[in-house]
């Protein structure tokens, strides 16, 4: 798999170096968030905010008011737990051109609870005038950057570092999931990294006779419920979703919504952090741990299908295993 | 503009008009008109360069917050005059103040009497705790410490962009109390950014009681310059001490007035209530008869006319 280093870091200089409104803000993960490379070459569109997320919304709030448009670069989880209330009153009601630029989301911390952004998308998606977005492979981190400043109002994105997998080759647009591939067994319905789970999981899938649909979400709110409901009119066993998060709140709720608000029966198995923290570890074995990898995905369309596939670790191809500490990554956090 | 009446006689008729709302309307925010009537009426009358308002007189009705479906939507900005590059803004950060902003707002010719009487009405725009779409308010405030955040950014942004207006905040001294506050004060000395000043009242009251026995702040002042703000304290209520506090150069500073006030100040009638001072409410029509007129004769204005019950 041809794998992109630090996409987010030549995206988002060459975006912002284009457009002067646009202000790079840093809550003291600078370099983890890679835009130290950003800081030194454009140090007057770079605002140091410090340890002090609660400040650092208000004052890009202040700073949208303004006419500018700042990206605040901070682990996800550090961009709503403890200034939730900053979030709601100083950005998103007032509908401010904020982007929050959430790194780490799920699992792919080995940071345990505290840095583990295992909710955000439950959270960022009931608050009004926000929109939501999460990356699945380094061309839509590439595009998410232009793509989220074109909202007017404010956008949370969930954003991939160090060495990522390119999946894609078109961009990412707001409101446009893809379609990766068009079975009739059961409908695979997958964000951010879970979909380069199933894409491994559907080889193997397709080599034992299952027939699988499978959509990738980068744009979570709005949500397209219309066509979920869709595709899984047009399976036969079910829907399965698997997404890097709880699967309450996540895109596991928000297909369970649309599947009832459709009055569409479909049986529906949500893979992810089953009402659980997770805790410190490697993406792998997290992913194993948590049942969210590529074979968790095999047993689920098992159940659904009430056929074993004979698919074991070994069937499943290419599987890439960083170590926490391999050079790949830009530091231990 | 040119002022009309006197700052002092603006002071004077802001704790009239939240006198006679709160006898009236059996409760209110009347101590906050007692601690910050010189303020308010100071930062409107003299203290901001404020266009003039570009609202109407008569607060139109609530239309709805803002969403991408309510594209009409406007702030009570408006009231304090255009945003340009040339005039201050100001944020009232305790937004539970909104009834002095208000009434401050009449007695500076900015609204009509007739907003008052919309005051907590359902449908209207003229919200108990001021909202972002309230006359005067240019944000959400509700939640406290947002406030100076909010500034800064804004400040630093105006900066930026070669405004010479500025930007003023009206804090409570509560504030302090929430750590938002301190990062604020830190990140705007950090920056420099020197645009944005603050009148606190430091009443040291807030809703459970006196400060210091609900949380102690120690010395506001020295905790303020420690995190890199210029400081000036004044009595709050002494005018020629405001402008002289207000004028105080704070290059490459936030400056942070402090205005000590008292929360009973010309109506020492309330003193009888003691601490419980955050929202007067009567606890009787005996009381509410018997504060009506001490403090109708200690504001030197009649009693308010009371429908018989």
């Amino acid at each position: 798999m041809d794998m992109v280093n630090r996409p987010y870091a030549t995206a988002f200089e060459s975006y912002a170096t284009q457009h002067p409104e646009v202000l790079c803000l840093s809550a003291d993960l600078t370099s983890s968030c890679e835009i130290d490379g950003f800081r030194d070459r454009h140090p007057d569109q770079f605002l140091s905010l410090g340890m002090a997320e609660q400040n650092m919304l208000s004052f890009a709030g202040g700073l949208g008011l303004a006419g500018f448009r700042p990206f605040l670069h901070s682990f996800g989880v550090f961009l709503y737990r403890r200034p939730y209330d900053q979030l709601m009153a100083s950005i998103a009601y007032p509908r401010r051109r904020v982007r929050l630029m959430g790194f780490l989301p799920g699992v792919t911390t080995p940071g345990g609870m505290t840095h583990q952004a295992i909710e955000d998308i439950s959270v960022m998606r009931t608050i009004p005038n926000m929109t939501v977005l999460e990356a699945g492979d380094a061309t839509e981190v590439e595009s998410i950057v232009a793509e989220a400043d074109t909202v007017d109002g404010p956008v949370y994105c969930r954003i991939l570092r160090g060495a990522v997998p390119r999946l894609f080759d078109s961009p990412l647009k707001i409101g446009q999931m893809r379609v990766l591939s068009e079975g009739d067994d059961v409908l695979v319905v997958t964000t951010g990294i879970a979909t380069e789970e199933a894409i491994r999981a559907r080889g193997a899938l397709s080599r034992a006779g299952v027939s699988v649909r499978h959509l990738h979400l980068n744009t979570l709110k709005p949500f397209d419920a219309a066509q979920i409901v869709e595709h899984a009119a047009s399976v036969r066993h079910g829907v399965i979703t698997l997404e890097n998060h709880l699967i309450a709140g996540g895109i596991g709720s928000m297909v369970a919504e649309a599947l009832a608000e459709a009055g569409l029966a479909r049986r529906l198995i949500r893979l992810g952090l089953q009402d659980t923290y997770a805790h410190g570890g490697s993406r792998p074995y997290l992913m194993r741990h948590y049942g969210m990898d590529a074979l968790s995905l095999v047993r689920a369309v098992e159940r659904l299908t009430g056929q074993t596939t004979g698919i074991d670790e070994a069937a499943l191809e290419g599987v890439r295993i960083d170590a926490v500490h391999s050079l790949v990554k830009a530091e231990a956090l | 503009m040119r002022n009309e009446k006197s700052t002092e006689a603006i002071a004077h008729a802001i704790r009239s008009r939240v006198f006679e709302h709160t006898i009236r309307n059996n409760g209110g925010y009347l101590s906050q008109a007692c601690s910050a009537a010189e303020a308010l009426a100071f930062l409107y009358n003299e203290g901001l360069n404020l266009g003039p308002s570009t609202m109407p007189m008569i607060p139109p009705p609530f239309t709805g917050v803002p969403s991408a479906q309510n594209p009409d939507y406007v702030t009570g900005a408006g009231y304090n005059g255009p945003f340009d590059a040339v005039h201050d803004r100001l944020f009232i950060a305790p937004a539970h103040y909104a009834l002095v902003a208000y009434a401050c707002l009449i007695e500076v010719g900015r609204m009509a009497p007739e907003g008052l009487e919309m005051f907590n009405q359902d449908g209207t725009s003229v919200e108990m705790i001021g909202a972002e779409h309230s006359p005067g308010m240019e944000v959400h405030n509700g939640t406290l410490g947002i406030g100076f955040s909010t500034a800064s950014g804004l400040a630093w942004g105006r900066k930026r962009l070669g405004h010479t207006g500025r930007v003023c905040v009206f804090m409570s001294d509560g504030e302090v109390q929430e750590g938002q506050t301190w990062e604020a004060v830190q990140a705007a000395a950090h920056h420099r950014i020197d645009n944005l000043w603050a009148i606190m009242d430091v009443n040291r009251q807030q809703c459970d009681g006196a400060m210091d026995d609900v949380m102690t702040v120690g010395d506001i002042a020295t905790k303020l310059r420690d995190f890199g703000a210029v400081v000036a304290e004044v009595d709050a209520h002494d005018l020629l001490g405001l402008r002289a506090a207000a004028a105080t150069p704070h290059p490459g500073r936030p400056l942070i007035v402090l205005a000590h006030s008292r929360p009973t100040q010309g109506m020492e009638s309330l003193m009888s209530r003691f601490p419980k001072l955050h929202y007067v409410r009567f606890k009787s029509e005996e009381e509410r008869a018997r504060i009506n007129l001490e403090i109708a004769a200690e504001l030197g204005i009649p009693p308010v006319v009371l429908e018989a019950h």
